[in-house]
This record gives structure tokens, C-alpha cells and sequence, in this order.
């Protein structure tokens, strides 16, 4: 029922984690601005802050992306079951969604078309598979 | 000691190489300097510190599949105490003996001496099963037959869950505590197996407290395909038995009795009816849900021979030995799922399977009796949203 995407509560991470994050983002972007501006007049300082400027990108960058992808997948996804439910006289097919009491077998409401009690003759869930990987095997 | 000195002239080579590298790039300037040191220090500590650096990596990764396992694990118990309050309408909080519940544990016997620990598995299991009821009953009242069996499943759901996340949090305490790279390794090498399993179980979990079909009742549900409108009569504690006319032989379809979460005694059902008719039985046929490997289509169908029967054990070992007594031969139909499929609530294409399940029982009940044989269709599984 559930496709359990949840990635769980995370961890609390605190808001000065955070903070000390963007700042490091901040600066690495104000190191590769000044390396940019002064890659004409010395090439030497100019190379040791790109090398700072990217590193702190990546870094801090990654740090983000692992908070938010754990922040992002909190919850469970039910996935949706359905009931077919037939009538066995006029042949009249009805499909609508769970509810609890329902199961395979079971007589349940009257035919909307010539009121005779109609069965459960199925229950599932369809699910939608993602486009597979192409195996030769 | 030849090892090592290679290793020392691998490495001044690589270093020497690295050093040429950086130089060719920069020139010789403090650049060259720095990024040189850097170079140095990264490498030593890997030397040094490269194994211990792995292994807070993976306590990392255990560590985050821990918190989801935790998630999982209180979702699993909020649904039961919910479940449990909604449909037992109990005077009291059910929370503490659901807490209570969650760490049973059941001890197998002891097996130095083997002979007749199928008898004592089965006492342990018949005991536990009545412990669990009489629990279900404590904490839901008003629930009836069909809904404590389904609560009795939702609850072993989320005992399953439970322990899962305890053997994982141990050793990832474990893991922390001696900082053990194959402490930690062990349990993160089989970490996406296990996720999978808990997904599963928490899958199982909704599926048992609305009372849902499972992938597992694909043998429940040949069987009730099979009996649906003929009369059934109790043949063993759980499980029900219908005569059914079948190709101009008789057939005696088991199923686990629905539509609560049961899965019965299949074994007993089979040998008792296998003793009612004193043994003259042409061929027993069992259909079950089978786990598929990757790569397998889900709801493919598989045929064989033997007891297709899963559980601890005892059923299957009652099977053999009775038609082993008569010298029955046992065929077996299997559906393909994997664990998260068959706990559950019951896919499509398992669904659409059933009918070829049927046309594969004809054909081998068509070319291995004669007419008017008699013959066993044991459908084993949960039976849990399944009627008859």
C-alpha cells in the first residue's frame, strides 16, 4: 500500500550548520569573482583562489544536497488499490476505489442496472513501472 | 620485505610523477608549492587514516538508512495503536501493550537432538499464535473474528519492523563505538536488502490493517477461484476444504478459511483429507507464491514437483510424510514475486495470473489422472482479503 519513498525524519540538522554552509557557498563565489578579476594581473594568486572558489563550491554544495534530498522524502506514498466489483447476471462492472470491509468474493451493492447483488471479483493495485533498463539477458 | 620495497619505490615514483605534473602546469612558483604540500598531506593521511576515513563514511550510510528505519518503524506502530482504537474500540490506551507486544520474542527448540523437533516447533508456534490472539483480544475488544486476525497480522508487521531497526541500530552503535570497519561493513554490505524488507513489511503493514489482499494469497485465491460458490466445510484449524467437480475428477480445494489474515494449517488440511479417503488419492497439487530471482517477470508461473509450502517448516514436513505413507505424487504451481510484492497488497499482474494457474492445473491433472480420480488443489498463502 505503501511505496515507502520516505526517506525518514532526518536528522535535526541545526541552523548554524546551515548558516556556516551558505557562508562557505557565499565566500567560495566571492574567491572565484575576485580570481576572475584579477586572472590578467597576477595568474599566481588568481589560480590559488579558483582552486579555493571550486572546492568550496563542490563541498558546500554537496552538504546542501545531502540536507534537502533527506528533507524532501518524508513521507510514505500509499499506492492505490482498486475493487472490481461485477454483476453476475447482466454482466454490469464497476470499479472504484478500497474501502475496509472489502474482499475478494464478497457480496456487496445492489446492480445499478437490474438490481441483483453484485460480487467483488477483484482487488489490486496497479502500479507503473518506470521505463526499464534495456537487458540483453 | 620485497613487498614493501616496491610499494616505496610505486609510491616515489607516483609522487615524483605528480611533482613533474604540477611544475609542467604552473612553473615553478608558490602555486607549485602549495598545491604540492596539499598533495603530500592528502596522501599521507590516506596511508594513515584511509581505512578509518571508509569507515565513518559508512557509519554515514547506516546511519541515514537508520533514521528512515526509525521513520518506518513509528509510522508502522502509530498505524497499529490507530488500527487497533478504530476498529477494537478499546476502555483503555492500547499504546503500552502494543509496546509491549512489539518485543515478544518466540525461542525454537533446542535442535542437538533433532529427532521430533517438528512436533516441538509446531507446540511453540501453536503456543505463540494463542498467546498473539489473546493479546489481540485484550487490546481490541469489539473487533470480530475476520478483523482480529487482520490486526493479529498488522501487529506482527510492525514486531518486524521493530526488530529490524534494533539489529541495525546495534550494529551501528556497535560500528561507532569500536570504530570497526568490518564491524560496520557486515551490516552495510546487506543494508539495501534489508531496506528493501522493511519497505516491504511496512507495505504489509497498511495492506493487513485495511484488511487488503496480499501478494502471498495468490494461492489462497486459485483455491477460492476454484471452490467459489460450492459448499466448504472446516478440515483443519484455519483452513477450509470444498469438493469440486474438475474435469470429471473430484477435487478437494484447501484454502486458509478468509476473508481474515490467516494462512492455516495446510499441512494437516491435506493429510486429513488424504486420510478420509484413505489414501486413494490420484495427485496433490499445491500453488503458492514463489520468490523470483531478478530478471524474472512478476506473476510468472513455474511448475515442478514437491511441497510448495513455506513457513517454518512443519506444514511442509506433515505434507511428505502423508503422501509419502500412500505414495501420492505431489506437483507443484508457483507465481513469481519478490518480498516486497508478496507482502504487499496483491499487484495486478499476480492478479491476472490466477487464470493461467487454473489452465496449468487442467493440464497436468488432464495428462497425469484418469477420469474419476480424486484429487487434492492445496492453494497455500495468506488469506487475508480473500473469501471463498
Amino acid at each position: 500500500m505503501t511505496e515507502t519513498q520516505a526517506s525518514g525524519p532526518t536528522p535535526r540538522i541545526s541552523s548554524s550548520v546551515i548558516i556556516a554552509v551558505f557562508l562557505a557557498l557565499a565566500l567560495s563565489f566571492v574567491a572565484l569573482i575576485y580570481a576572475l578579476s584579477i586572472l590578467d594581473q597576477d595568474y599566481e594568486t588568481a589560480s590559488i583562489f579558483l582552486i579555493m572558489g571550486f572546492v568550496g563550491v563542490a563541498l558546500s554544495t554537496y552538504v546542501l544536497f545531502q540536507t534537502r534530498r533527506r528533507l524532501s522524502k518524508l513521507k510514505m506514498v500509499p499506492a492505490p488499490v482498486t475493487t472490481t466489483i461485477e454483476c453476475k447476471k447482466c454482466g454490469f462492472k464497476n470499479v472504484r476505489e478500497f474501502q475496509r470491509g472489502d474482499y475478494i468474493f464478497k457480496e456487496g451493492e445492489p446492480c445499478q442496472k437490474c438490481n441483483e447483488k453484485m460480487l467483488i471479483t477483484a482487488i489490486y493495485r496497479e502500479v507503473k513501472e518506470k521505463e526499464k533498463e534495456k537487458i540483453s539477458f | 620485505m620485497c613487498c614493501e620495497g616496491e610499494f616505496v619505490s610505486i609510491t616515489a615514483a607516483i609522487l615524483g610523477l605528480h611533482s613533474r605534473i604540477i611544475q609542467a602546469q604552473f612553473g615553478d612558483t608558490s602555486v607549485t608549492w602549495i598545491l604540492n604540500v596539499l598533495f603530500y598531506v592528502v596522501f599521507i593521511v590516506f596511508i594513515f587514516y584511509g581505512q578509518r576515513l571508509q569507515t565513518y563514511v559508512m557509519i554515514r550510510e547506516v546511519e541515514g538508512s537508520l533514521y528512515k528505519l526509525k521513520y518506518i518503524k513509528e509510522e508502522g506502530r502509530k498505524i497499529t495503536i490507530e488500527t487497533i482504537k478504530e476498529i477494537g474500540k478499546p476502555q483503555t490506551d492500547p499504546t503500552v501493550r502494543v509496546d509491549r507486544f512489539l518485543e515478544y520474542f518466540t525461542i525454537s527448540p533446542q535442535s542437538l537432538d533433532p529427532a521430533g523437533i517438528v512436533w516441538k516447533l509446531e507446540h511453540i508456534l501453536d503456543v505463540r499464535d494463542t498467546r498473539f490472539k489473546d493479546e489481540v483480544k485484550f487490546m481490541a475488544p469489539s473487533a470480530d473474528e475476520t478483523q482480529a486476525n487482520n490486526l493479529e497480522n498488522t501487529l506482527e508487521a510492525a514486531m518486524a519492523l521493530n526488530f529490524i531497526y534494533k539489529v541495525i541500530r546495534h550494529f551501528y552503535l556497535l560500528g561507532k563505538k569500536t570504530l570497526s570497519l568490518y564491524v560496520i561493513m557486515q551490516i552495510q554490505m546487506i543494508l539495501p536488502m534489508i531496506m528493501k524488507e522493511a519497505e516491504a513489511y511496512a507495505s504489509a503493514l497498511k495492506a493487513f490493517a485495511y484488511g487488503q489482499p496480499i501478494g502471498d494469497g495468490a494461492g489462497a485465491l486459485v483455491a477460492a477461484k476454484l471452490m467459489h460458490g460450492l459448499e466448504t466445510r472446516k478440515i483443519a484449524k484455519d483452513c477450509v476444504v470444498a469438493s469440486v467437480p474438475f474435469e470429471g475428477r473430484t477435487a478437494f480445494v484447501i484454502k486458509a478459511e478468509g476473508p481474515g489474515g490467516n494462512v492455516g494449517k495446510p499441512g494437516d488440511a491435506v493429510k486429513a483429507v488424504i486420510d478420509e479417503n484413505e489414501g486413494k488419492i490420484a495427485m496433490v497439487v499445491m500453488i503458492d507464491a514463489a520468490l523470483k530471482l531478478e530478471g524474472e517477470g512478476l506473476g510468472e508461473l513455474a511448475e515442478g514437483v514437491g511441497a510448495a509450502i513455506g513457513g517454518p517448516g512443519v506444514d511442509q514436513y506433515k505434507i511428505e510424510d502423508a503422501i509419502l505413507k500412500y505414495h501420492i505424487p505431489v506437483n507443484a504451481i508457483v507465481i513469481k514475486e519478490d518480498i516486497g510484492d508478496a507482502v504487499s497488497p496483491l499487484r495486478k499482474e499476480v492478479f491476472d495470473s490466477i487464470d493461467g494457474v487454473i489452465e496449468r492445473i487442467k493440464a497436468v491433472v488432464l495428462e497425469r489422472t484418469k477420469e474419476g480420480d480424486k484429487i487434492v488443489i492445496a492453494g497455500v498463502g495468506n488469506s487475508i482479503g480473500i473469501g471463498q
